[in-house]
């Protein structure tokens, strides 16, 4: 029952680019290790990590899209839940330091023992196992989507004011995460990590296991969401997003229904944000900036929501523009930003994906009006 | 005639008063209708005959007033999706289908039964489920139609396919709010024939303007005006009554 339950969801094009993911996942670090440097086929390591924090970006708009291109949901506050995914890995990382730290202190990181810290604040506890962190990084943001949609779902706020409660959410943590007194670093962050489950984090077979381990997670993440998607319940799902009084009516608890993608959106999205950190080498609050949750809401709506591959798509296409962008002329990007913005919700209301569908029915049109 | 309480009645409406904003949109409305009843509801535009439903199937909360369903249940203090499943089925006045669904789906979704997220999940359309559906297509003349997506379908289809709900659904009471607006006469009176097919095992309530639908229909008519029931009885004798004429003449 489990294997049709999770079969049943994939067509033959999204096998194919979960295929791909995969591939991309495995490549890249072989071509990285096992070609030497100065071969056209080597892949270097800066690639590896970028590919890498991509597909931590792409986890993140996949996860956006379930709640927004499939329930409705339109979150403006996703990117707290990749944070908080994010801090649990590095409450890890800096567990993991030890007494290798600045300071020497093999209980204390070093910015607790430049702020006096006497004993560790009782959240850290744990945190020294992975196994531990590990259930956290899913644990913390379900647990914080699961009270945000139980009060918001059953006092029926949706639309716009559920946006708004979602980044108010998310610049709240912001500026919770940014004081000294949370225990967290505050303005800087947890950063200066060693190692991760003993291998170093810096070192190109370490990166390459994680860039591998993203596409992994990507790739798991797709055939969950497809096996979601295609199932009764996702059937339900797309219902509720297009008439939610009608399934009302029809005697559905549309809040159940919403809660749930709403805590799995958050695990996955905490996940994206695990495996990002230790490619990144730091997170800090600013990863709470309503800013980044808006610009995952934009890969999502230029890959095109409602599809799975569509937003893996745009967080590539977006991200990569803004690598580009603010290495070339970095003053522009905001405004290609805002622009883009604009682009996507006048002329490509259906995303990168819907225009390909579109070229393809056209295409198939001409060939078949075309005289044999 | 309403003032004694029946136990016998499937659903029971006394003096709901519904108002928005100090305009009583149901004013003081008694209503009975018995098991197995199908029953006509006129009454001109605004007469309060779409808020009379919201107001059974819990999206309007009167003001004050008893609903009283089954004999047992009171509506007035449960939620849309709790009514549902105690057996009431409504269709809307503007066909609401699920329009990204394809009709067969749409059916699906209104079928009895699974209602639960977590049951949903891991659950495939059983042998029996899937013959209903064939069953229910074929009564609706949908066969032909089933995988193309509601979206698709004409005004006249889509109320089709609402009927379908609400038979898929199999409700103890049948809330129909103008099932034939805008179609033809050959449709209208097509429909008129699956109602009574429909009466044969559930209690319906029918909201209709075209009277030459609810004289098909030929069942016990209540004429509402400005929120309260204006006259009661056969379509023949609710016309003769001249109250009822001064209402529809007199707009
Ligand atoms: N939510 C609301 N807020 C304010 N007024 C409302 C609301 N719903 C209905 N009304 C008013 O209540 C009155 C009764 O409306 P209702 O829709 O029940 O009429 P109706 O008998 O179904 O009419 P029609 O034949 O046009 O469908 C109307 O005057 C309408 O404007
Ligand atoms: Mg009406």
């Amino acid at each position: 029952m489990i294997t049709r339950f999770l079969v049943q969801g994939m067509d033959r094009n999204l096998r194919l680019f979960i295929l791909l993911v995969l591939a991309v996942g495995i490549a890249l670090p072989l071509l990285n290790q096992l070609v030497p440097p100065g071969n056209p086929f080597h892949v270097p390591a800066w690639v590896m990590q970028l590919i890498g924090k991509y597909l931590c970006y792409a986890l993140l708009a996949l996860a956006l899209d379930l709640v927004w291109g499939y329930c409705g949901i339109l979150s403006l506050g996703h990117g707290a839940f990749f944070a908080l995914g994010g801090y649990c890995m590095g409450m890890y990382l800096m567990r993991q330091i030890g007494s290798r730290g600045v300071y020497g202190n093999p209980l204390l990181p070093d910015f607790m023992v430049f702020l006096n810290y006497k004993q560790l604040p009782w959240f850290w506890h744990g945190f020294d196992q992975f196994w531990f962190a590990a259930i956290m990084i899913v644990l913390v943001p379900s647990v914080l989507a699961f009270a945000l949609g139980w009060f918001a779902f059953r006092s029926r706020v949706t639309g716009v004011y559920l946006s708004i409660i979602t980044q108010a959410m998310t610049f709240a943590l912001m500026l919770a995460f940014f004081r000294n007194d949370m225990g967290l670093g505050g303005n800087n962050g947890l950063t200066d990590f060693k190692d991760i489950l003993g291998f170093p984090v810096q070192s190109d077979a370490t990166r390459g296991i994680l860039c591998f381990v993203s596409a992994l997670a990507l790739a798991l993440g797709l055939v969950a969401s497809a096996a979601v998607v295609s199932s009764r319940f996702g059937k339900a799902l797309t219902a509720v997003r297009d008439a939610e009084s009608r399934m009302r009516f029809l005697g559905y608890r549309v809040e159940g229904y919403k809660l749930f993608v709403f805590v799995l959106s958050a695990a996955m999205a905490g996940i994206a944000g695990a495996i990002y950190v230790p490619q990144v080498g730091i997170i800090n609050p600013s990863e709470f900036s309503p800013a980044n949750s808006i610009e995952a809401v934009l890969w999502v709506a230029v890959g095109g929501r409602g599809t799975l591959i569509g937003p893996v798509i745009g967080a590539f296409i977006v991200n990569f523009g803004k690598t580009w962008l603010t290495g070339a002329l970095p003053e522009v990007w905001l405004f290609a930003l805002g622009a883009l913005f604009i682009v996507v919700t006048l002329l490509l209301p259906k995303g990168v994906v819907g225009l390909w569908g579109q070229i393809k029915t056209r295409s198939r049109e001409r060939r078949a009006r075309a005289p044999a | 005639m309403t003032e004694q309480r029946s136990t016998s009645a499937l659903l029971y409406l006394s003096g709901v008063t519904v108002s928005f904003d100090g305009f009583k949109a149901l004013n003081n409305l008694s209503l009975l209708v018995e098991p197995g009843e199908m029953r006509a509801i006129i009454g001109p535009n605004g007469a309060g005959k779409t808020t009379m439903m919201d107001v059974v199937t819990g999206k309007t909360r009167p003001d004050s007033g008893e609903v009283v369903f089954d004999g047992k249940s009171d509506l007035t203090k449960l939620d849309e999706a709790h009514i549902a499943t105690l057996g009431i089925g409504r269709k809307f006045q503007k066909p609401t289908v699920f329009e990204s669904h394809t009709v067969r789906d749409n059916l699906l979704l209104a079928l009895a039964g699974l209602r639960s997220w977590y049951k949903l999940l891991l659950a495939a359309p059983t042998r029996a489920e899937n013959a209903r559906l064939d069953e229910i297509l074929t009564i609706i003349r949908m066969t032909e139609q089933q995988h193309m997506p509601a979206a698709r379908l004409s005004h006249g289809q889509k109320q089709w396919l609402e009927i379908g709900m609400l038979l898929a659904q199999d409700p103890k009471l049948l809330l129909v709010d103008e099932p034939v607006a805008g179609m033809t006469d050959v449709e209208t009176e097509t429909t008129a024939q699956v109602l009574r097919e429909i009466n044969k095992t559930h209690s319906v309530v029918v909201v209709e303007h075209d009277m030459s639908f609810v004289r098909a229909l030929g069942v016990k008519v209540t004429v509402l005006h400005e929120g309260s029931m204006l006259a009661e009885g056969t379509l023949d004798q609710v016309s003769a009554d001249p109250r009822v004429v001064e209402v529809y003449l007199g707009r």
